[in-house]
């Protein structure tokens, strides 16, 4: 299927466009996007682990499932934050909605 | 009231906007642009949203505050592109019974927007590099 991912702020600046397209399989999950876009995108690769990665408007962890209507986003970490780890305890709700790889790092 | 602007923001209309004779207390907080960070100068500041989510996001924090604090009323306001030395980027303010009530809800209300709301800044340095501000990613320059 094919997956469009919108870019912003330095991801946007180094792929030099606001959205992207690449092939995945059915059933993939967030983790093959992240696998596949730093893949077809290597302008982005380094990007990648440090970043969230949105589903339909939520921060989405691993293993959320893509579907092929989805709205994918690649979301740098935002100006303020200290990583979703802080946010995850500040908004019940978050913590189940997805995990952050930079609380990991 | 949640909204992102490319515009000038008027705080003192915002300000008055959540005043009520049931409040004994309004609280504001607003950021600005600011000259100088870790001895170097900025020229100017530009914000760039993912406006969908992030007014998603923002509702979802005027829920959430309204659940911990009893407020009367809530805003929520972001401005976005590009923002000179001194203006105002964002706006908080909140209206409640009490003092502690709107100060620690203010305070919870800006820390928690610039952690979730995917709103990106970028440094326009006096020098004439550029740079995008994503803690945890070394952007360079």
């Amino acid at each position: 299927m094919e997956i469009r991912i919108r870019l912003f702020a330095i991801a946007r600046e180094r792929a030099k466009a606001s959205s992207i397209t690449i092939e995945l399989a059915s059933g993939a999950r967030v983790a093959d996007l992240r696998l596949e876009l730093a893949r077809s995108v290597p302008e982005l690769a380094p990007l990648i682990p440090g970043s969230f990665l949105a589903v339909d408007e939520e921060y989405a962890d691993d293993s959320v499932l893509i579907q092929e209507d989805s709205e994918i986003a690649l979301i740098p970490p935002v100006s303020g934050g200290l990583g979703l780890g802080q946010a995850e305890r500040e908004v019940p709700g978050l913590k189940d909605e997805k995990r952050g790889r930079l609380g990991d790092d | 009231m949640i909204e992102i602007t490319e515009g000038p923001i008027d705080h003192h209309g915002l300000i008055d906007r959540v005043r009520s004779n049931q409040a004994g207390a309004v609280c504001s907080f607003l950021g600005t642009v600011r000259e100088m960070t870790e001895g170097r100068r900025t020229d100017s500041l530009e914000y760039q949203t993912y406006r969908e989510m992030a007014l998603k996001k923002m509702t979802e924090l005027e829920t959430e505050a309204r659940r911990r604090w009893p407020l009367l009323d809530v805003v929520l306001v972001h401005r976005i592109g590009r923002l000179e030395l001194g203006e105002i980027c964002v706006v908080v303010a909140v209206s409640s019974p009490h003092r502690d009530q709107a100060f620690e809800s203010c305070r919870w209300l800006i820390d928690t927007l610039k952690q979730v709301v995917p709103i990106w800044k970028k440094e326009n340095w006096a020098d004439g590099n550029e740079q995008w501000i994503h803690p945890g990613i070394n952007t360079g320059q």
